[in-house]
């Protein structure tokens, strides 16, 4: 006998398959005749499809494998077309942006070329998403929480890759596409820069993602808590406070003397979530253009704390016999 | 149990089995090398080190020999490096040199045994020059191989290629193919580790003198000739090298660095391999590629070079050399240049350098290499940084090492009035590089 359980539960409610509502005038038809899949029923909802495409779907995902494939036969070129070893080092390779010595210039493509043409064809591709995900809210007369959400993504995506490299006057700054190099950007542009947990923006950053994980957290772990008195109808419950929604106020507010609203702990966690890349976008922003150093940046305003050093700091030896460093 | 329940659970466990299999079991040794709570570290395997121990002990000496009788060069035809020394000595170098690089092969690997005076060997010219570099290291190079100094044993360990040396990388199978162009990074290189990094970080650093340093000295970004214009790509390359330093002498980045900033000196060991790096450099420009056309075809890289040294070269994973075994002062031959080194084309010690290491610790002024102190026209510094209650003691502490390093100027044969001795800088420029905020320095120009 199934029983229902709030952590790992076999019960899997199946309704009748359905299309949705009826789409507004002028948008294309759905895609796909939707059909059940039990195993995804664990996890979400056993429907999968119909699928909506639309032109700038279909515009998108063209647009997104033209660049996914260029990035990938680069990849595969670089290991002299070997598929075995393209599996082998996928995680090491990838497509490079062009040389600091082409500056913001058209590269020739196999000199970078390539990055370039794959950057512009994935921005686009996701600016188009992006517009998609706004136009299929408005048409279902949601509001554009998601594609708000999703612009401080692109954000972030657009600084690190576009608007830097542009600001620095060289594509060279930008992030390679691939696994480790782009994790080697990341740890190189802190090293260049004086060691980027000293930028303020990176810290503020970092607190947006560490509270997104503890508010996700707290708030799956209410409403898991909560559901045995109906608590995971939380939009119900925003306008009708039931047991579940005034057990769950009581837990928080007996434990640290305050607590969001069941409606209010949605707009935290969006915040928190938006403010992360956003915010982390303007350190990167500044880094370079602004400042060069981030931990003498700290050192200028008095947040660098002082430890006792045993032996004298050796001098710079560059500094001693004529320059050479 | 049910057999889908059985096969999940197999599954999970050869996938657990599998994401630990690169991990290296517990326990791992740490040994603080800084102040407390700011993970300045080392971490060791204890039995990584167990397994390194026995391939870095140094070998049994050969007893010394008399230096009394003829000298070799009386003795002996064509001896042009080692002539001074004693038919006994020199009997026992060779006897030496046999024990470090051809243990297996014998006299016969460098002599034509017929007539050991004979040239036509090119391992015996290879060996010549060997030896004159060995005794530069250890006669001009005190800066990094302090009074241990090396041997040829120190990188050959009985083989007759050292097993650590460096080629030019060789270009991919279709350097002129439209797509797949790697910028000389993105693949699983030893060269740096495994990592994705640049993977000749050597060309550029050990053979060139591309600058390694991308930290600037300005907290805000300057524009114009104060910029400074290092790139990120250019931070990856010197990564690598850094990567390369790491595994050769099997140390983190903490062995040199304070990682909370890079580019301070405060970690003693990282003089020592700033002095490392351009020894390096030297021994590949000025022993090494000179002898590109004295190697047979087979000897040189894919790009036809020679084979180079690099930090691994004589460390081999070790953070010194054979632990730091002081097996040079055993062959004194080796120690000092011989008197037939100029005629070699090598090159002569830095009298002026070594007149400015005695007085201020370290100092390097290649390519000025012939001219005296006076064409100097470099800004010369002395940084000297403690503690914030201690900052009086500290504008002292720099005033003397200024006039110390202005004596030994004066010393080193420059003129009076071309020494000045400047005031400290105020705090914040006087100490971007070390990193103490209440550092002082002062500053001893040279016209």
């Amino acid at each position: 006998m199934a029983e229902y359980q709030n952590l790992f539960t076999t019960v899997q409610p199946v309704g009748p398959l359905h299309d949705g509502i009826a789409l507004p005038r002028g948008d294309w038809r759905r895609s796909g005749k939707p059909f059940l899949f039990h195993l995804l029923g664990r996890i979400g909802n056993a429907q999968i499809g119909p699928i909506y495409l639309g032109g700038l779907g279909v515009a998108s995902l063209v647009l997104g494998t033209l660049a996914f494939n260029i990035i990938g036969f680069n990849m595969l070129a670089s290991v002299n077309w070997n598929p075995l070893q393209l599996v082998r080092q996928l995680f090491w390779l990838a497509l490079e942006p062009p040389a600091p010595s082409y500056g913001l210039s058209i590269p020739p493509l196999a000199q970078g070329g390539w990055w370039l043409f794959a950057g512009f064809l994935l921005t686009s591709s996701m600016l188009l998403w992006w517009a998609r995900t706004y136009r299929r809210a408005r048409q279902l007369g949601l509001g554009t929480h998601v594609a708000w959400a999703f612009a401080a993504a692109i954000w972030l995506y657009l600084v690190c890759g576009f608007f830097r490299p542009i600001m620095m006057g060289s594509w060279a700054e930008a992030v390679p596409f691939g696994i480790f190099p782009h994790l080697d950007w990341t740890a190189a542009i802190s090293l260049r820069y004086g060691n980027l947990l000293y930028n303020p923006f990176h810290a503020l950053s970092v607190v947006f993602l560490y509270g997104s994980v503890l508010l996700f957290a707290m708030h799956g772990a209410t409403i898991l808590a909560v559901s045995r008195f109906g608590g995971e109808r939380e939009i119900e419950q925003i306008v009708d406070r039931g047991t579940a929604s005034e057990r769950a106020a009581l837990f928080w507010r007996w434990t640290m003397g305050f607590n969001a609203t069941m409606e209010s702990i949605h707009r935290w966690a969006w915040w928190f979530a938006v403010l992360c890349p956003l915010v982390g976008g303007i350190g990167i922003l500044l880094t370079g253009t602004v400042v060069d150093n981030w931990y003498l940046w700290s050192v200028k305003h008095h947040v660098v704390p002082s430890y006792p050093s045993i032996l004298p700091i050796p001098l710079d030896p560059a500094l001693i016999g004529g320059a050479k460093p | 149990m049910s057999a889908p329940r059985r096969l999940f659970q197999a599954l999970l466990a050869i996938c657990t089995v599998g994401l630990l299999a690169g991990c290296e079991r517990p326990p791992i040794d740490t040994v603080q090398t800084g102040y407390r709570g700011t993970a300045m570290e080392q971490i060791y395997n204890p039995r990584t080190l167990a397994a390194q121990a026995s391939l870095n002990a140094a070998p049994a000496v050969i007893p010394a020999a008399s230096d009394e009788g003829p000298k070799a060069r009386e003795v002996y035809q064509n001896v042009q490096v080692l002539g001074d020394l004693s038919v006994g000595a020199f009997t026992r170098h060779m006897l030496s040199i046999t024990q470090w690089v051809s243990p297996q092969e014998g006299c016969a690997y460098c002599h034509n045994v017929a007539n050991f005076a004979d040239d036509s060997k090119y391992t015996k010219i290879v060996a010549r020059k060997m030896i004159v570099m060995t005794q530069t290291v250890n006669a001009n190079w005190k800066t990094h191989v302090a009074e241990s100094g090396v041997t040829c044993y120190t990188c050959h360990r009985g083989n007759p290629v050292p097993a650590e040396v460096w080629y030019k990388p060789a270009d991919r199978k279709n350097p002129q193919s439209l797509m797949g162009d790697m910028a000389g990074q993105n693949i699983a290189a030893k060269s740096v580790a495994y990592s994705s990094l640049p993977n000749d970080p050597f060309s550029p650093y050990l053979l060139d003198a591309l600058p390694i340093r991308v930290n600037g000295l300005e907290a805000m970004a300057q524009s114009g000739a104060q910029a400074n214009r290092a790139s990120t790509k250019q931070t990856e390359h010197t990564w690598g090298l850094m990567m390369h330093m790491s595994k050769s002498m099997g140390v983190n980045c903490t062995y040199c660095h304070n990682t909370r900033n890079m580019q301070s000196w405060e970690q003693l060991p990282r003089t020592s391999a700033w002095h490392g790096i351009r020894m390096t450099r030297e021994l590949n420009n000025e022993h090494l590629v000179p002898l590109t056309s004295t190697f047979p075809a087979q000897r040189l890289g894919p790009m036809g070079d020679v084979a180079k040294v690099n930090c691994a070269t004589c460390h081999q994973g070790a953070y010194k050399p054979l632990y730091g075994a002081a097996m040079a002062k055993d062959h004194p031959e080796l120690l000092t240049l011989g008197p037939k080194v100029a005629s070699l084309g090598t090159s002569l010690p830095e009298t002026t350098r070594s007149a400015l290491q005695s007085g201020a610790g370290s100092s390097d002024k290649a390519g000025e290499q012939a001219s005296g102190v006076d064409q100097l026209t470099a800004t010369m510094t002395a940084t000297m940084t403690a503690t914030p209650p201690a900052i009086l003691a500290n504008r002292e502490l720099a005033r003397n090492q200024a006039v110390k390093v202005g004596d030994t100027l004066l010393a080193a044969d420059a003129s009076q009035g071309k020494v000045m001795l400047e005031k400290p800088l105020p705090a914040i420029a006087a100490n971007l590089a070390g990193g103490d905020p209440a550092a002082r320095q002062a500053e001893v120009k040279v016209k």
